[in-house]
């Protein structure tokens, strides 16, 4: 049996949102990777950010490509549909998908085989289309169902399970999201719920691509003395660049940082970002500085986290299109279909 | 002895590509339509885009014979580059109309033939200084002194003209003095007209002139695609962009802009084909356009759609293959890959259009197949139902249609309780019930996936649940049969044991086949197939006949490998006849290579048997 369903019975006393919805109601199946995978911290991660935005689950819709990370949308968000398509092509699947119905709220789920290896090519493009989508990668840097082979992502010299080095250069997925041109980019660590969470959320109130990528310790394959994606690696090596809370426009801005400590940014919606924990005095509106900065703290052997980048004022595919704000898979005859009367004149104009 | 022929015979014209050619030939064709005599005209074009040699022919043909005839009666000889092949090439009798202002030794120029020489760069030269000019009007005055030459009316002509440059007036006047000039110079060269010529008619009647690819993108409207995804590849490009064209005028929100279609061009096919399938998952009626090399690159995603059960809606326009093959040659040669495509067990529905006809109608008809049956829909279209003008019926469309969008469950019956398993068959028809995604707030979600899952769309590995899905799935297939267009039966006049069984664009030269051979005593049935998977009829018109040919444009009879696989027919009773050099099939071929074949028949191959 590879399916395993949650027993249905909650606490009476579990809180609820402003939809009326618990935790549990976010929830899905039971997850079938292995204990202790930094994936599942993730999918809680994605659980908790929807919830605490009080995102209807059946407006969301998740899709992911094939591997450990892909097979993540079973064990979350069970009242929306989820479409586990082929290896690495979720971002063509989720493109049609959010052309279809620009309603609904998107969840890609990938990884870095699926991503950066196998799913480079249609990675870009999503990207530099502009799809209104939240695109996260759970990052391990090692091919986990087909049991350790390295990824893309692997850092040069890092060592495998086997003790074999890398001696390839590693894809930074976030570098190239900044360069393709992707309007939210972040980076997170699954051992650190408290940045991710927020991080998750500011993505799925961003109306364009919105990129996270998530290093997520393999605890089979990658967490071992020598690779550089373990967690005690990504512990020791992470600079946290911000931390940061999202506020939605209906909760009150609780200030409990002295001032000078954090900044509050409005954003269009009515929402807003307030930064603390800010590890410089960083533009995170300024790609040029984003970038540079990435190089700097990779030369140094450490891994950036935080909010890299962020343009408030994205336009996604559809405004790119200039697509009917209607759902295209809500219309019908009368709004698609031209009549006998406009093909007579085509007919005219054929003779 | 000259040939002669009133509204019959084939004009070639030679050209290099990318002079501006394409538009005056097609200004000659027209002229003709609108004298009232039947055409087929067909391009047959290189993969370059300046340089190369491009022919464009057209045939004049009361009778109404619209597949290509093979031979050439008249040659208009304007690319020096294949000038000795295109000389060789004109039937005895025939006649060549070359630019004489290079002298050509008269050793290079036939005496069986009547050739007329005309100094086209020199009357250019003198009549404009520009070069551009010189190039383009040259091909007007060659269309001028055509029509002195084969009777055709100059007024018709000089009407197209001004229709054709409507918004670009300035263009009018200098297009209709080239005209007369090529026309005039004619009248005093030569003795006009030649015994061939056109006579005017009322043979056309209301029938239109449109490209098979034009009329498919024109059927994806009017059947409610609102998503295209697509990946520029000859031959197949332009059914997308007369998508666009389509929707530009049709689908646009006149006070706001806004459109009701989405168009992306993809990175690749695999992008493109995979936007099909999720916006097709996601309730939207979505295609894409593609050739060979297309079909390859989607087999993956088609298995994936097929076993998901998500309805897709492809256009293949086939050209010759393998690899990149022949790309601006027709074939009808992805018949195997398309019907089989993607690993394991898979079995995909086909349509055949014979012409712009039915690729308008086939065109919207699959998208409502593709929500009946929850499947990808193949419309095999070819280069030249694709790209060549045909002459066919009006379209028409009747305003009572609704979309068939098959199986969804609707909010209001997930409410009342209805049962909802994503592969439950519940009607014994093996379609089962979707649901589209954001429905309902609590029932319904379910996970699509191409791994193996049980009715009610939860992961399993099991033996059991996998084989009843994979069982449903044949059911389902069954019931395609059911649903789709049925094959047409040209009877013989008389009770004949040989068949014929044909489809797509072979089906003009067959027609015009089927009526050379009666008039030698050989009389045949012709089934032509519209679907795949195949309908009864086609096992019983096999089993009632003796012998039956199966023709077809590829090398390895993929048709008839496809009969014998579905219909578990013996193979030794189905005899190919074949053509795959990716020029169209003609009526002379499928003749002799029938009248060949016929037990106890053996008929003299007439002088045609050549071509």
């Amino acid at each position: 049996m590879s399916y395993l369903a949650k027993p249905k019975f909650q606490h009476p006393a579990l809180s609820v949102n402003a939809l009326g919805f618990t935790h549990r109601d976010y929830e899905g199946a039971i997850s079938t990777l292995c204990a202790g995978c930094g994936h599942d911290s993730i999918s809680s991660a994605i659980i908790h950010a929807c919830y605490e935005l009080s995102l209807a689950p059946h407006r969301i819709a998740k899709l992911s490509g094939i591997g450990c990370s892909s097979k993540t949308p079973t064990y979350m968000l069970g009242q929306s549909h989820g479409f586990n398509s082929v290896h690495g092509r979720m971002p063509s699947v989720l493109t049609g998908a959010n052309l279809a119905n620009r309603d609904l709220l998107y969840l890609g789920v990938s990884g870095d085989g699926d991503t950066a290896s196998i799913g480079l090519g249609q990675f870009a493009h999503a990207m530099r289309r502009g799809v209104d989508m939240v695109y996260i990668v759970e990052n391990n840097g090692v091919y986990g169902l087909t049991k350790g082979q390295f990824s893309a992502t692997s850092d040069k010299g890092s060592k495998s399970k086997k003790g074999v080095d890398n001696p390839d250069t590693p894809i930074d997925l976030v570098a190239l999201a900044l360069q393709l041109g992707a309007t939210f980019v972040a980076r997170g660590f699954s051992g650190d719920k408290t940045q991710l969470v927020p991080l998750i959320k500011a993505a799925f109130q961003h109306r364009g691509a919105a990129f996270i990528d998530v290093i997520s310790p393999c605890v089979a394959f990658n967490n071992h003395e020598g690779s550089t994606k373990s967690f005690d690696y990504v512990r020791e090596h992470n600079c946290a660049l911000n931390a940061l809370d999202f506020i939605t426009g209906r909760e009150p801005i609780e200030i409990d940082y002295a001032a000078g400590e954090g900044r509050t940014v409005a954003m269009h919606d009515g929402s807003s970002i307030r930064f603390h924990k800010v590890a410089e005095d960083y533009d995170w509106t300024d790609k040029s500085a984003a970038m540079a900065m990435l190089e700097r703290h990779r030369a140094r052997g450490e891994i950036v986290t935080g909010l890299l980048y962020l343009n408030d004022e994205a336009e996604d595919l559809h405004a790119r299109l200039n697509t009917t704000k209607r759902p295209l898979n809500g219309l019908g005859e009368l709004e698609l279909c031209p009549g006998s009367k406009a093909l007579e004149a085509i007919n005219a104009s054929l003779r | 002895m000259p040939i002669q022929g009133v509204n019959d015979f084939v004009i070639r014209f030679a050209n290099v590509n990318g002079s501006g050619s394409a538009s005056a030939n097609l200004l000659f064709a027209r002229s003709i339509l609108r004298m009232g005599a039947p055409i087929a005209p067909r391009n047959i074009f290189p993969s370059n885009i300046q340089g190369l040699p491009t022919w464009y022919e057209v045939r004049v043909t009361a009778q109404g014979h619209l597949g290509a005839r093979g031979g050439t009666d008249m040659m208009v000889a304007m690319n020096p580059q294949t000038f000795d092949k295109d000389v060789a090439s004109i039937e005895p009798g025939g006649y060549l109309f070359y630019d004489s202002s290079r002298p050509i030794p008269a050793a290079k120029l036939r005496g069986d033939i009547t050739v007329l020489g005309m100094p086209l760069t020199d009357i250019c030269t003198r009549e404009y200084s520009e070069p551009r000019q010189r190039q383009l009007f040259k091909n007007i005055v060659y269309v001028g002194a055509l029509a002195a030459l084969l009777d055709i009316e100059i007024g018709e002509v000089e009407k197209l003209i001004g229709e054709q440059f409507k918004g670009k007036d300035r263009l009018i006047a200098p297009n209709l003095r080239a005209l007369r000039i090529g026309y005039e110079d004619a009248k005093s060269r030569f003795s006009c007209p030649l015994a061939i010529r056109v006579r005017r008619s009322d043979a056309v009647g209301d029938r239109i002139l449109a490209e098979g690819n034009f009329a498919a993108a024109l059927g994806a409207v009017y059947g409610g695609a609102t998503v295209c995804a697509w990946y520029p590849i000859t031959p197949s490009t332009s059914v997308a962009e007369a998508f666009e064209k389509n929707c530009a005028r049709l689908r646009v929100d006149r006070a706001t802009g806004e459109k009701r279609y989405a168009i992306v061009q993809a990175e690749d096919e695999i992008a493109a084909i995979g936007m099909v399938i999720g916006a097709g998952w996601n309730g939207a009626r979505a295609f894409t356009a593609t050739s060979g090399p297309g079909i390859s690159l989607m087999q993956e995603f088609l298995g994936l759609a097929y076993f998901a059960e998500i309805p897709a809606v492809l256009f293949d326009v086939q050209r010759g293959g393998p690899s990149t093959g022949m790309p601006t040659r027709t074939q009808q040669s992805d018949i195997l890959s398309c019907a089989l495509a993607s690993h394991g067990d898979t079995r995909h529905v086909l349509l055949f259009p014979d012409g712009p006809g039915e690729a308008f109608e086939f065109g919207a008809r699959a998208f409502d197949l593709a929500d009946q049956l929850q499947t990808p829909i193949f419309v095999m279209l070819d280069l030249d139902i694709g790209m060549n003008s045909h002459l066919c019926a009006p379209f028409r469309w009747d305003d009572s249609r609704a979309f068939d969008r098959g199986k969804v469950m609707t909010a209001a019956e997930l409410e009342q309780g209805r049962e909802f398993g994503r592969y439950l068959d519940v009607d014994g028809d093996g379609v089962p019930w979707r649901t589209i995604p954001g429905t309902h707030p609590t029932k319904g979600a379910y996970f699509t996936r191409g791994t193996s899952r049980d009715r009610y769309a939860r992961y399993t590995e099991e033996g059991d649940p996998y084989v009843d899905n994979m069982e449903r799935l044949l059911r389902k297939f069954d019931t395609a049969r059911k649903l789709l267009p049925r094959p047409e039966l040209r009877k013989a006049r008389q009770p004949t044991r040989i068949g014929v069984i044909y489809f797509g664009s072979t089906a003009a030269a067959m027609d015009e086949a089927a009526e050379l051979l009666a008039s030698e005593g050989v009389h045949v049935d012709a089934l032509r197939v519209r679907a795949f998977p195949f309908g009864a009829e086609l096992g019983e018109f096999i089993g009632a006949h003796e012998q039956v040919f199966v023709v077809e444009q590829n090398r390895d009879a993929q048709m008839r490998t496809l009969l014998t696989m579905d219909l578990g027919v013996d193979p030794a009773q189905l005899v190919a006849i074949l053509h795959f050099d990716g020029t169209p099939i003609t009526a002379r071929l499928i003749r002799r290579e029938i009248a060949a074949r016929v037990r106890g028949f053996a008929a003299p191959l007439t002088q045609e048997a050549v071509s």
